[in-house]
């Protein structure tokens, strides 16, 4: 299997809207949320999405915020669909009803990801700030098995929940998924927000790799288990995106294109809407997209590393989030000189008291 | 690994398409938030399990058609097809 030629997007990811009924407090989402009127209309979206198929996307991801809280979704699936594209469902669950899945199985959808916060109910219902949620997701991991539809459970992982790893696994399992995606939180945006009540102890991040390593060899053939590992505990970054504007665009709620969820977080940096260029002009000339883009503007020890082509020096957002440079190093690599600072501060987050959080919500301008 | 004998019935498993892509001119194999490019040889197996033929079978009609010594595609076809099984693409 050869890895893909780089001039080409993979996938493209549509957070159709940042209105969601839950609060995760490691929301990817920006802590400045778009409302309804900002969004893009049907029209937009279908031709974006005959754009990114033109221009070679393979796959698209319906995201958002809660894309289900989109009318249109149907229609915008069908029309993925129409233009061969791969299309993948990720929700938390709680907006549906069986008709609906019924109706994005046959408009096209290929696959479904949902999400759990825990397995622990009061717990899971305290991190999304949702009461009832536990239940309308299980019975929605139903609907899509009933639907034919094939079902990932995708758990994001912290302090407050990684006790009950092994259970989020026989969970999965029970539910009838046949993909398990286990990711550490990524501290950016709303989780940035929220790191000091999120961040493991190493302890902790040992023993779910234990958990991880020891399941993924149980269960080979029927449950693939991916594992996004947590930077603040890695000695390498990972290729944040597979690399900037190498594989991925993301397209905000209002038609901005980026090359990841928290590119807006980078100062100084204007990204390009659908509204004004094509998506073709964007991802092959955008000053947003080639800034990162290959190795050129690279910093040591990156430029002479040679791991520079395989983890594209990690993460922009990270560089920024905590040594206040977007083109430093990624200081998850212990070969930046800001590592220890990521060390120090995990450590000292991960002995925090306070398990309070900050929920994802929309600020109201206050009188 | 699981043991892949060839008595097994492989086809891809749900959410999972072999498609060839006119952007890139080439097989695509697309999964669940991933992609794949299969090699020339990949192709032609994968595209030969189809929920009908056995491995054996498969095995039998590529040494015909490629003229080549049954035991060594044999034993490409069970390493593909175990690795592939292994990462949920194919399954039976």
């Amino acid at each position: 299997m050869s890895i893909l030629r780089a001039d080409l997007p993979l996938a493209v990811l549509a957070e159709l809207t940042h209105r969601c009924p839950l609060q995760c407090p490691y929301c990817s989402n920006p802590q400045q949320l778009l409302s309804a009127r900002d969004e893009l209309s049907t029209a937009d979206w279908k031709r974006v999405i005959d754009q990114a198929a033109e221009l070679g996307a393979l796959q698209i991801h319906f995201s958002g915020g809660e894309p289900m809280m989109r009318r249109d979704l149907d229609e915008l699936v069908g029309h993925a669909h129409a233009a061969g594209l791969y299309s993948n469902l990720i929700t938390s669950g709680v907006r549906s009803g069986r008709d609906r899945l019924t109706a994005l199985a046959q408009s096209g959808l290929d696959h479904v990801q949902l999400s759990f916060q825990d397995t622990d109910v009061q717990s899971a219902e305290r991190i999304g700030n949702y009461s009832g949620a536990q239940d309308k997701k299980i019975a929605f991991a139903e609907e899509v098995c009933a639907a034919g539809l094939p079902l990932t459970i995708n758990a994001v992982v912290h302090r407050q929940n990684l006790a009950r790893l092994g259970e989020m696994i026989e969970l999965a399992l029970a539910l009838g998924a046949a993909r398990l995606e286990i990711a550490h939180v990524q501290y950016y945006g709303w989780a940035l927000r929220n790191r000091g009540a999120l961040m493991p102890t190493r302890a902790q991040v040992e023993a779910a790799t234990r958990t991880v390593d020891a399941a993924r060899r149980r269960l080979n053939r029927r449950l693939v288990i991916d594992y996004v590992v947590p930077d603040y505990f890695a000695r390498r970054p990972k290729a944040c995106m597979g690399g900037w504007g190498r594989r991925f665009m993301n397209i905000t709620p209002s038609g901005n294109v980026l090359p990841c969820h928290a590119a807006e977080t980078l100062p100084g940096i204007t990204f390009d809407s659908v509204m004004d260029r094509p998506l073709a002009d964007i991802w092959r000339s955008s000053v947003a997209f080639e800034k990162y883009r290959g190795t050129a503007w690279m910093p040591e020890p990156c430029r002479s590393c040679d791991r520079r082509e395989i983890d594209w020096g990690g993460c922009r957002c990270q560089a920024l989030a905590i040594t206040g440079r977007a083109d430093d190093a990624d200081p998850a690599c212990e070969l930046s000189s800001n590592h220890q600072m990521i060390t120090t501060l995990a450590e000292a987050e991960s002995a925090e008291t306070s398990d309070a959080f900050s929920y994802r919500r929309y600020h109201r301008p206050t009188a | 690994m699981n043991h892949t004998g060839e008595s097994m019935v492989p086809r891809l498993a749900v959410g999972v398409r072999l498609k060839f892509d006119e952007a890139r001119s080439c097989w695509v194999i697309l999964a669940p938030e991933r992609v794949m490019i299969p090699d020339e040889i990949a192709v032609e197996i994968v595209r030969r399990c189809d929920g009908r033929s056995s491995l054996s079978a498969i095995i039998d009609e590529l040494a015909t058609g490629y003229d080549a010594s049954r035991e060594l595609i044999a034993q490409d076809v069970c390493e593909l097809v175990a690795e592939l099984a292994d990462k949920g693409i194919l399954t039976q």
